[in-house]
């Protein structure tokens, strides 16, 4: 078998494995991502809105600061997040953005001189100042206190990526594409690689590595109604927790997107709202307003996809053959506006939905879109559990968004974090020797050659892979979706169970020769339902709302109780996850408090209660 | 009146010894809205589980399900069954080498495309975390922006007469690049420095104008306007270049 050596591996090849790994290169170290799809490919080439940085060019952005951004984010996590953690995202956010301009983002820039805004369908007039001229500028986004999200049009994640595999072309960095990583090499206490799956011939390879990195993305894809790419199915997450000592922190945090447009689940751009776009019902009545006096349409994403189901059930959605929707209206923009500004929207509605956004309404409800949860790690990116490894981005519990993830914090995320976590990873490769144990090499790749033996022969049983999946996937949507409650989750939990069982018993259909898709995902799916797993019980212990998790049974947030962070491992041969919690933050700069919006029912940490009717 | 749809697909496993290239059918009920994406996935799923094509986003942004829709060049995701007659023929993307069925390997491919025309900022300044940025002309994004949202899903390679030609053609997709970085201020490279990256037969004097790739782009990139203009300063530079070496 093919063995390969580097200092640091990267798997994923997104923004956050592709900054680490220049950060390495840049040092002089060696260093390899693997990728399941060609880099550009990545998920973070779909991300549209645009990147939060301080920066303050724009007048709306005016006194702008990374303090202001602390206490967005901070509120937006609902207290959830690690402070200190946020502290260092946000103060290193502005010069992140420049760097990446510095690279080549063509960055919108401010154009000075009177220009009109919308703003819950109203004109107002903002005046850009002459000495700001060429600046990088901002738009408005969810949740926040000042325009801070800077943007090329819609397609910012597209620009970015592009630039960022630009830089790593240009480093000389590897990149082996279409390979999968299926299982981590490692003793119990030090990672020293991964075995992968090649992609174009289906051959295993066995990857050694000083330091080996986790960013993977997100696994929106273990629910059916997601905007998540088809490549987002958690293979990260699942190598760690089959490890058995890495956690995952807060795996109920799972964010809804507002706008997903129908039926596809397609995502169109907080932007639309942030530039002055409504949510209208049935009626064609704005209704956010109603229910978030102050910040209306952008309220944080989890409280506007709780309205927007809320609406949807007071019997105010619009019926269609696909269940009830909502519209998004950005017709007031303009042709001009959505023409340079919401280019990617455009041509989505046009495509996918046969709908001319400057003239007609686009059909949209929430639908998943990020998990908050993920491979948790220290402040420098390194895992619990095991010395060697290290995650960032989404597939990461840094922990810098909590139970909520403000629009615009996730793509700096990668870069921030991809920066610091890889000057870590530079640190600690100092000096740093290890020994390979060509022992635990030949156990892991063995036990991985057996697993496809068995899948393909049939030996565990013959239970279909794709069935499985979707049981899986309708189990999440049905009981662990915006609203959550105890009775809904410990069924979600009693069928996982039973749909874990099942998986363990899959058999291909096909011959499983070369580059098979069924035995590609038929490696993963006992690993999906795992996932779904730890996110169904830990929402289900946890017995308050927060965030994106809402109980219904718990309407408060209680920080006497809960202002802690979810732990969840594996234990070889359970059928449920080990839970254990830490304290959410050990850094307090911000005490918990009101959010501002959404609604307010708080236990405080000294029992008081806030806010109840 | 839903529609019963005949899809020929285009067989082969380089990796299975028994696999030889063939054409399968499939037959399959057309639903409301239905793509290329939901088609093919539901044959994965219901018919056939080792049918190899390759999707990611399914939002037409990150250009992985390139594949040629009744002989023309097309991203899958967004084609909607109902634009296309009841039989179906899927081929995978020409000149590209073939993973299997549908799946080409595109990645290789553009590796090498950004490592000839070295698709990054040249620049002999260094970043200074501490100072503002370069200021730059809003319009000046724009035009860039224009440029690079090019997907790289391959269509206007395989939509390229030259390229199907001949081997070594760069095609649109790299000139369109190199323009990019052209009309880009904070790259300092000269003329002369991309007129030797391009300036030659496998480059843009070697563009027949037939320009499929203009007709194919999924993103509408201004492909022709771009070649034109490379063509006109590649042109200037040729000459240029004559006087001073008499």
């Amino acid at each position: 078998m093919e063995t390969l050596f580097t200092d640091v591996l990267c798997i994923g090849a997104g923004l956050a494995g592709e900054r680490v790994a220049i950060e390495a290169a840049s040092a002089g170290f060696d260093a390899i991502c693997l990728s399941i799809v060609p880099a550009r490919r990545s998920h973070s080439s779909a991300a549209q809105g645009g990147m939060q940085a301080a920066l303050g060019h724009c007048a709306m952005g005016a006194d702008d600061g990374p303090d202001v951004h602390f206490q967005d984010t901070v509120k937006g996590s609902d207290w959830g997040a690690d402070q200190e953690v946020v502290r260092l995202f946000v103060d290193r956010a502005p010069e992140a953005v420049r760097e990446m301009a510095f690279w080549g983002i063509p960055w919108n820039r401010v154009v000075p001189g009177s220009s009109i805004y919308f703003k819950g369908g109203k004109e107002y007039e903002k005046v850009e100042a002459t000495e700001k001229e060429g600046f990088i500028t901002a738009r408005d986004f969810g949740g926040t206190a000042k325009w801070r999200t800077c943007y090329t049009s819609d397609g910012t994640g597209h620009t970015l990526l592009y630039t960022m595999d630009n830089k790593v072309v240009e480093l000389g960095v590897t990149v082996h594409d279409r390979v999968e990583a299926i299982a981590l090499i490692h003793d119990g206490e030090t990672c020293t690689g991964a075995v992968a799956r090649c992609l174009k011939t289906g051959k295993l390879r066995a990857y050694l590595a000083k330091a080996t990195l986790i960013a993977t993305g997100g696994y929106g894809k273990i629910y059916r109604e997601t905007t998540n790419a088809v490549i987002n199915d958690g293979g990260g997450a699942i190598i760690a927790l089959d490890t058995e000592v890495v956690p995952l922190g807060n795996p109920e945090a799972i964010q809804f997107h507002p706008t997903g447009i129908v039926p596809t689940n397609i995502l169109v751009t907080e932007g639309c709202r942030g530039d002055g776009g409504t949510l209208l019902d049935v009626n064609e009545n704005r209704f956010m307003p109603e229910y978030e006096p102050e910040k209306e349409e952008l309220a944080s994403r989890d409280v506007v996809s709780r309205w927007m189901t809320h609406h949807i059930r007071q019997g105010l959605g619009v019926k269609s053959p696909y269940g009830d929707h909502l519209w998004l209206d950005i017709r007031h923009l303009g042709e001009h506006h959505i023409k340079t500004k919401l280019r990617e929207v455009e041509e989505i509605c046009n495509n996918f939905l046969g709908v001319d956004p400057i003239t007609q309404l686009i059909p949209v409800r929430p639908a998943q879109h990020y998990t908050m949860a993920g491979v948790r790690t220290n402040k420098d990116g390194a895992a619990y559990g095991l010395k060697g490894l290290f995650s960032a981005g989404e597939a990461a519990c840094w922990d810098m968004h909590g139970l909520n993830r403000l629009g615009g914090n996730s793509l700096a995320e990668t870069v921030v974090a991809g920066r610091i976590v890889g000057e870590k990873i530079v640190e600690f490769l100092q000096g740093y020797e290890v020994q390979y144990n060509t022992g635990v090499i030949r156990n892991t790749v063995t036990k991985q050659e057996e697993r496809i033996k068995s899948l393909i022969s049939g030996k565990n049983g013959n239970e279909r892979v794709y069935e499985i999946r979707n049981l899986m996937q309708d189990e999440l949507m049905e009981r662990v979706g915006i609203f959550r409650n105890g009775t809904d989750l410990q069924q979600a939990v009693d069928n996982l169970q039973e749909i874990y069982a099942r998986a363990q018993k899959v058999g291909l259909r096909s011959n499983g020769i070369g580059v098979n898709p069924e035995l590609t995902l038929a490696l993963k799916i006992q690993g999906m339902v795992k996932l779904a797993l730890c996110t169904a019980y830990g929402a289900l212990q946890r017995t308050e709302s927060r965030g994106c998790h809402a109980r219904e049974d718990y309407e408060a947030r209680n920080d006497r109780d809960w202002w802690n962070r979810t732990l969840a491992t594996w234990k070889e041969g359970d059928d449920l996850p080990t839970l254990n919690y830490e304290p959410a933050t050990e850094t307090v700069e911000l005490p918990p408090a009101e959010r501002g919006y959404g609604v307010c029912k708080i236990i405080s940490c000294d029992g008081e209660v806030i806010g109840e009717e | 009146m839903s529609r019963r749809l005949k899809l020929n697909i285009f067989r082969y496993n380089p990796q299975d010894p028994h696999s030889v290239p063939r054409t399968d059918t499939f037959d399959l009920e057309e639903t409301e809205s239905m793509t290329l994406f939901i088609a093919l996935t539901q044959l994965r799923e219901e018919k056939d589980s080792s049918l190899q094509f390759d999707f990611c986003c399914r939002a037409g942004i990150c250009g992985a399900c390139a594949m040629m829709i009744n002989g023309r060049p097309g991203l899958a995701c967004h084609t909607l069954t109902k634009d296309l007659p009841d039989e179906i023929t899927l081929m995978p993307l020409p000149i590209f080498k073939l993973i299997g069925d549908l799946s080409v390997d595109t990645g290789t491919w553009f590796r090498a495309m950004y490592e000839k025309v070295e698709s990054w900022v040249h620049t002999d300044k260094e970043f200074d975390p501490k100072a503002d940025e370069e200021r730059m002309d809003n319009a000046v994004a724009e035009e860039i922006y224009e440029l690079e949202r090019c997907i790289e899903c391959g269509c206007c390679i395989a939509a390229c007469g030259t390229a199907n030609m001949r081997e070594d053609f760069v095609g649109a997709v790299t000139m369109s690049r190199l323009a990019r970085f052209m009309m880009d201020p904070r790259d300092e490279r000269t003329e002369k420095e991309y007129f030797e990256v391009i300036g030659t037969d496998e480059g843009i004097f070697g563009c027949m104008g037939l320009l499929g790739c203009e007709d194919v782009c999924p993103k509408h990139l201004p492909l022709q306007d771009q070649l034109g203009i490379l063509r006109r300063k590649m042109g200037w530079s040729a000459v240029k270049q004559l006087f001073r070496r008499s």
